[in-house]
């Protein structure tokens, strides 16, 4: 989802493990963490860098499709709220960066490989904001899948990514319910604000459905990803979870899902549902989604309008470290 | 060119009469600065009353291999705990 396509190695199976890996499964099998400095597969470690690194810039992205709109909101205290929202993203991003950190790779080589566009942020950010009801879409069904995810996610096997999971997930709700709050403003407005309200449903319900990644039930990368406990449930089963959950909140809105095989399937106690565009997926992944070219560029462009900023800093840092040094020796 | 910014781990107080607790790390050109940047992404509810940082550089770990003989010497140790004694009934509480 915030980390929809993360390669990793197949499955071994317990003959091909060395001693080392099955000591280090039988940890995870037993609900261990397994923290920074402690040995681990070589996979285990590139598999995570991938995730938590895909995660962390899916939430620093993820603040330009909102930010769009802080100038913009209607009242004062929407504006302070919507601000207050970004601003979590920020720290979300910042603690994910962190607990990345701490497996061996840089911040600066993360920001690098972003800006290269070698690794990826979530496919949901690619799609515009165009107006005021697009903020309470956003917030119900973005910020409402990513709870879905990162819920799970909590038990993570890896200490420090298990940590910053609990810490998001605490600020998500508020996320999630101020989207919704708009969303029940809009709908008991104007004919024209619920028909807005309506508008962004229909456009953000599929790539919503698409945060989850595809169907990945018989897929090798999976099984080992969750035999490692960094993946807890299938795209497939956190999808229908997403769909249970939000169906009746759009109902009581008089909103429609726009899903003409949207039906309750009493069998499996859940809603049938059609699938969304993959090929549409695929392409936004690759970079042709409507907002990639805008969304990145504005990334790089606060990395590089920034870097005077960063460098002055240290160097006064590095200045004041001198004088201090200087005065300590002058008193000894 | 890059010139990161060095790694502090933050510990905040979370309430009067508590321990300063680690809660996570952030990049920061000085003392000062992490200070103020750790307000903004670690308190942002109300989650301190104080906050201290350091370099993580000048944190000394115990090793996670040598985990097994460091804390050897406690575990044979039983009669640290309180349990072990078996007091009477009639004693009460103790
Ligand atoms: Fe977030
Ligand atoms: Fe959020």
């Amino acid at each position: 989802m915030y980390a929809q396509i993360v390669k990793s190695e197949g499955a071994k199976s317990r003959d091909e493990m060395s001693p080392e890996e099955i000591a280090f499964q039988e940890r995870i099998d037993r609900g261990e963490k397994i923290e920074p400095k402690e040995w681990m597969p070589e996979g285990y470690r590139k598999t995570l860098v991938r995730q938590i690194g895909q995660h962390a810039h899916s939430e620093i992205v993820g603040q330009l499709p909102e930010g769009n709109w802080i100038t913009r909101a209607p009242t004062l205290e929407r504006k302070a709220i919507l601000l207050a929202k970004v601003q979590d993203e920020a720290g979300h991003g910042l603690y994910l960066y962190s607990a990345a950190e701490t497996l061996g790779v840089s911040r600066d080589e993360l920001l690098e490989r972003l800006h290269s566009g070698n690794m990826k942020y979530s496919s949901i950010f690619n799609y515009p904001t165009l107006n005021w009801a697009d903020m309470g879409a956003v917030g119900w069904l973005v910020d409402g899948a990513a709870i879905m995810n990162q819920v799970p996610l909590q038990r993570t096997s890896y200490g420090p990514y298990s940590r910053a999971m609990i810490r998001i997930c605490k600020e998500e709700s508020f996320h999630q319910r101020q989207g919704y709050d708009i969303m029940m403003k809009m709908c008991a407005g104007t004919p024209e604000q619920k028909a807005m309200a309506q508008d962004a449903l229909n456009r953000f319900w599929y790539p919503s459905l698409m945060m989850f990644g595809p169907s990945d039930k018989d897929s090798v990368h999976s099984a080992q990803s969750m035999a490692w406990k960094i993946k807890i449930n299938t795209n497939d089963e956190l999808r229908q979870k997403f769909v249970d959950q939000t169906v009746p909140q759009a109902q009581y809105l008089g909103l429609t899902i726009p899903d003409e095989n949207l039906a309750w399937n009493e069998e499996k106690g859940g809603w049938d549902f059609s699938e969304p565009d993959w090929s549409e997926f695929f392409e936004v992944i690759a970079g042709n989604g409507p907002c990639n070219a805008e969304r990145l560029g504005a990334r790089v462009k606060a990395w590089d309008d920034g870097a005077w900023f960063r460098e002055g800093l240290m160097a006064h840092a590095e200045k004041a470290e001198a004088a201090r040094r200087a005065a300590v020796v002058a008193a000894e | 060119m890059s010139s990161e910014w060095p790694l502090w781990e933050i510990f905040i107080r979370g309430q009067h009469g508590l321990n300063h607790r680690h809660v996570g790390s952030l990049h920061a050109p000085d003392a000062e600065m992490a200070i103020r940047n750790a307000r903004d992404v670690y308190t942002r509810r109300n989650e301190g009353v104080s906050i201290w940082v350091v370099r993580s550089n000048d944190i000394t770990a115990s090793s996670p291999s040598e985990k097994g003989p460091l804390f050897e010497p406690s575990n044979s140790k039983v009669y640290r705990h309180p349990t072990f004694f078996d007091i009477p009934e009639e004693i009460g509480h103790m």
